[in-house]
Parts: C-alpha cells; sequence; structure tokens
C-alpha cells in the first residue's frame, strides 16, 4: 500500500471539564512517505495530537484527514487496522509468540495461514531479526532491543499507508537507540511510509524528522518547519530555547561531508616531488599506489581519516579530538576524496 | 444418625479392632463399597458448586470490568453469603428449597461467590495498560480485546481462584448431609467415635481436595505456556 497524506484541519482537543484544550487548533500537512516529528515537552500535547488520527482519542473540533478523507467518518476499529501503530511501551501480548503478535493485524483481516506465515517471517527479517531464531518465542524471552523491533514488525504487518510512533525508542538505552534509529531510518529509505512520530527529544526529532512541529503547553504548534529551517531560524523564543543552546551544533548533525565542497590538496606519492599546481591547502598529502593517505609530507600523522558519509557533526568532534585544522576524507575505497577543514565546517554553518 | 452408627457395627461382626472402633485396615478393605456413593455424590456436590459458581462470578466480572460502580455491591453481597456460617446456611434454607441437593448446592454455590468474582477481576485489572492499549490501536474491538487478550492473561488469577474455591468447596460439603444432600460428611458423622470410618472418608476428602487442585494445576499450565517462558 502506498503511502497516505495527513492532514490536521484546526484539529482541537478539549477534555470534558478542562478550561484549557489539550491541543488547540492544530494545522498542518505531512506529505506521503515523509515523516513528520511531534516534539515538545511534555504536557504540550503531543502525544494527544498523534492519537487523535487513529481516533484514540476523539477530536472535539477541527478536522484530520487521511487521503483527503475525514478519520471521523470511519469506523475506529477499521480506521486503526489500517495505521500502524507503534508505542514506547511496546505493548507486546506476553500470552502470544512472536509470530501471534505480528500476526495480529492480518488475522483481524482475516488473512489466510500460509499469507501470514510468509509475511511474518519478511517482516521479522525486514526488522532485523532472524525468523527461525525468533518467531516462536514469546516476548518475556527477547531483550528490550528485540521487543522494539518486534513492535515495529506488528506495526507494519500489513503494510499500512500511515504510522503512528510514540516515543517507539524511548525506553531503550542510548546505544541500542542509535542503532534502532538508523535502523529506522535506513527501513523507511526503503518503504516511505507516512510517519507521526513523537518524542521528547529535540535530538532524536532533528535525526528522525523530514518535518518538525514543535509544539507548546495548551497544545499550540509553535513552529512546523525541515529540521535545517528550525534550526536556523526559529519561529520565537520557545522554539529558540527549546532547540537548545547548541543549536549551531546541531545543524552540523543534518549535514554529511558527501554534501559539502571539500578542499583539494596535492597529493604525492612516496619519494616524489609534489607537483605544481593551485590548491586550496598547500601541505602535500602522502598517498599509497592506490591513493589511500599515508601521512602529510611535513610528516605528521594524517589522521583522523573522516569519510564521506560522516556527518559534519563526527567529522569536527574527531578532528577536535586529533587537535587538528585538517583531516583526510576517503570514499568507501579508502581513496582520498578531498580535505576538510575546520574553516569549511564554519563556512558551512554561515550558509542558510 | 444413631441408626447408622449401629448398623456399621453390626455389620463389622465380632473383629475386636472395630469393637475398640480402632484403625483397622481389613474393615477398610472389606467395607470400601459403602463409601463409593458418598465419595462420586461429593465429587458431584463440589463440581457442580463450583461450576454454577464460575459460571455467574464470570458473568459478574465481565460485567463489573466495564461498568466499575458495581464491583462495591457485587463485593459487599457476596461477602455477606460468604461470612454466613455454613450450618446456618444450610437451615436458613431448608424452610425455603427443603432438603435435598438443591439446597446444599444453592448454600455451596454462594461461598465462591465472593473468591471467583474476586480473583476474576483482579486478572483482569492485572492486564498490562499498555496490551490493551496496542490492541485497541492495531483495531480489536473491545470484545476481541477481551477474548484475545485480557482474558487469556487474566487465566492465572482465575484458576488460583478456582483451585481456592474448589479446595473449599470440598471441605463445606462434608456439612451438605444436613441439608440432607449426602456426600462424605454423611459417613464422617455416621460413626464419628471410628477410627477407620473417619480416616476412610476424611482420606477420600483429602484426596478430592488435592486431586482438583492438581487438575486445575495441570490445566492452568496447558493453557498458559507462556507464563513458564
Amino acid at each position: 500500500m502506498k503511502a497516505a497524506t495527513l492532514e490536521f484541519k484546526e484539529a482541537t482537543k478539549v477534555y470534558a471539564g478542562a478550561t484549557e484544550p489539550a491541543v488547540d487548533h492544530l494545522s498542518l500537512e505531512v506529505p506521503a512517505g515523509e515523516i513528520c516529528v511531534l516534539v515538545g515537552p511534555s504536557g504540550c500535547g503531543k502525544t494527544t495530537a498523534m492519537r487523535m488520527v487513529n481516533r484514540m482519542i476523539e477530536i472535539t473540533d477541527g478536522d484530520i484527514l487521511l487521503d483527503g478523507r475525514s478519520v471521523t467518518e470511519r469506523r475506529p476499529a477499521e480506521l486503526r487496522r489500517e495505521i500502524g501503530y507503534a508505542i514506547q511501551q511496546v505493548g507486546l501480548f506476553p500470552h502470544m509468540t512472536v509470530a501471534a503478535n505480528v500476526a495480529t493485524v492480518p488475522r483481524l483481516l482475516g488473512w489466510d495461514k500460509r499469507r501470514i506465515a510468509t509475511r511474518v517471517d519478511e517482516l521479522l527479517e525486514l526488522v532485523s531479526l532472524d525468523p527461525s531464531q525468533t518467531r516462536d518465542r514469546y516476548p518475556s524471552q527477547l531483550s528490550g532491543g528485540q521487543r522494539q523491533r518486534v513492535g515495529v514488525a506488528r506495526a507494519l504487518a500489513v503494510d499500512p499507508p500511515l504510522m503512528l510512533m510514540d516515543e517507539p525508542f524511548g525506553a531503550i538505552d542510548p546505544i541500542n537507540r542509535e542503532r534502532l534509529q538508523n535502523e529506522f531510518l535506513r527501513l523507511q529509505a526503503e518503504i516511505r511510509k507516512t510517519v507521526v512520530f513523537v518524542t521528547h527529544d529535540i535530538d532524536e526529532a532533528i535525526k528522525m524528522g523530514d518535518r518538525i512541529a514543535v509544539m507548546q503547553k495548551g497544545g499550540r504548534l509553535a513552529q512546523y518547519a525541515p529540521p535545517s529551517e528550525l534550526l536556523s531560524s526559529p519561529a520565537n523564543a520557545f522554539v529558540e530555547d527549546f532547540v537548545g543552546a547548541d543549536r549551531g551544533l546541531k545543524r552540523l548533525s543534518l549535514e554529511r561531508v558527501r554534501d559539502i565542497d571539500l578542499w583539494r590538496a596535492p597529493l604525492v606519492r612516496d619519494g616524489e616531488q609534489p607537483p605544481d599546481g593551485d590548491y586550496d591547502l598547500d601541505y602535500p598529502l602522502v598517498v599509497d599506489e592506490a591513493g589511500r593517505p599515508l601521512r602529510w609530507l611535513s610528516g605528521s600523522r594524517a589522521e583522523p581519516r573522516i569519510e564521506l558519509d560522516d556527518v559534519l557533526r563526527d567529522a569536527l568532534s574527531e578532528m577536535l579530538e586529533e587537535e587538528t585544522q585538517y583531516a583526510p576524507v576517503v570514499d568507501e575505497r579508502g581513496v582520498v576524496a578531498g580535505v576538510l577543514s575546520i574553516e569549511i565546517i564554519g563556512h558551512s554553518l554561515a550558509q542558510p | 444418625m444413631i441408626l447408622a452408627q449401629v448398623q456399621i457395627h453390626n455389620r463389622a461382626g465380632d473383629d475386636s479392632c472395630v469393637a475398640d472402633n480402632g484403625f483397622c485396615p481389613n474393615w477398610i478393605w472389606d467395607n470400601f463399597d459403602r463409601y463409593v456413593d458418598p465419595f462420586w455424590g461429593h465429587v458431584y456436590l463440589t463440581v457442580v458448586a463450583v461450576a454454577i459458581g464460575f459460571a455467574i462470578s464470570f458473568a459478574l466480572a465481565l460485567v463489573a470490568y466495564r461498568r466499575r460502580w458495581l464491583i462495591g455491591p457485587i463485593v459487599n453481597v457476596t461477602a455477606i453469603l460468604y461470612t454466613v456460617p455454613s450450618v446456618a446456611a444450610f437451615f436458613l434454607l431448608l424452610p425455603v428449597t427443603g432438603r435435598g441437593t438443591t439446597t446444599a448446592l444453592i448454600a455451596l454455590v454462594a461461598y465462591t461467590l465472593l473468591i471467583l468474582f474476586r480473583n476474576t477481576l483482579a486478572g483482569l485489572d492485572n492486564v498490562p495498560d499498555e496490551a490493551k492499549d496496542a490492541g485497541r490501536g492495531m483495531g480489536l474491538t473491545n470484545r476481541q480485546l477481551l477474548w484475545r487478550v485480557e482474558l487469556p492473561l487474566a487465566v492465572p488469577e482465575i484458576v488460583a481462584g478456582l483451585r481456592v474455591a474448589a479446595t473449599s468447596t470440598v471441605g463445606l460439603a462434608t456439612l451438605a448431609f444436613f441439608a440432607g444432600a449426602g456426600g462424605l460428611g454423611e459417613q464422617i458423622f455416621a460413626d464419628i467415635n471410628f477410627k477407620s470410618n473417619v480416616v476412610t472418608a476424611g482420606g477420600l476428602c483429602v484426596l478430592l481436595a488435592v486431586a482438583l487442585d492438581v487438575g486445575f494445576l495441570l490445566i492452568q499450565r496447558a493453557v498458559t505456556p507462556w507464563s513458564r517462558a
């Protein structure tokens, strides 16, 4: 099933007996195939906003359109079967095996046994679990990270056009969280779902989101923008404060070394004379036969080796650690692709 | 009762062990048939009482699970039933339902309600919120959630309640003869001074209680493989 567009139109939730709305006239559009992150401090209404989409919470005013059609016209149970749902505590059914858990929605939709079995194995592989190892286990026999993966597989079971994810990696230790985030991004590059992703962590929002909706107390939308715009031009003091004083540094994690113009330095093979010509950097770099960096001609170590896929933030961090201004950048084969300098990184920040 | 006592001794013949009211394996061996019918009577009283009690409590628990305000009244009523002394209950019912199995069953059922209701409800209440939320979020209707998620997860508590109810009903059913419903109690009280008699009838009660307890435990293990995983 292809991805759906999602549109909040002045969507509002006022709980019975409350004077302040939990979500206040929220309007935003999520294009098909993009990840929209709802982020904000606790009590800002981000989870409420997400749960209004599959009618786990009913809107009191306004509307939410899924592929142009109001969710309020749909029967809740039917609507929910078409929308993937993954939550922080995962909520796997403890009395069912991994396979039965993943098969929940296909069974509700009455798929035949063989189709379900094939789909379960396919999904487990998709989330990097070995089907023969995990299929027949119970949730209590899995690690936290494995449970999260099963939760994501279960949410993807019927290939829904929209996924709702409420802090899906929130309860995982930092190292595994990073792995799961990367895995999900890789998966998303493949499956291209429309995703509404809730988190309170601005770093996670910047990493995961194609667009970020920053919400503030009272359920109001403070800004809705792609991560780079959010960091370079926060809409108000609240957003500026929420993204943090290090928003300049955060922008560095949005850009990869591959995406910026690197410096060229003269390359020499061992024992040869440096070539003449116009270079950005005057220090020749000694390379081996295959073009891999050995050392600077001056004799200092050509460290760290930056890779093209590194984000600028990691590259800068490595350079600061080595206390160097310049570092060779290598491609997948280890061949020199250029030189990264602290100066270039500075320039990349200056551009909006 | 006096008659029955006389009868046992008369049939016992001239054995001195029996005359001394002692523990006489030979007598037990020779007279075992007289315990078979009361034993099955006892099984019947226990099983039927627990089954009816469970059906009622289960229905009440399902209703009260969705309508929480009913919990208080149901617990109060079943708790009052539970506190009425059992012999008194049999005698209270006699003028209404007369002597017989029905009277005994009504009282026995009444005693199972509190424990079965409370355990079933506790089992449902202990289902993890996140499992319920995920189930609902994936599109299970309330009924599907109840039968596919909530009740299976409540099985350990429900069975724990059944085990307590069954063993205590075995005990209470020994008093059912006050209502004229027979059972092993009638045998015990027929000749309470005769050790052979008391040991045999009492032993069968214990055996029945243990058998039911183990039976329920085995059923639970069979239907909840996940709880041992």
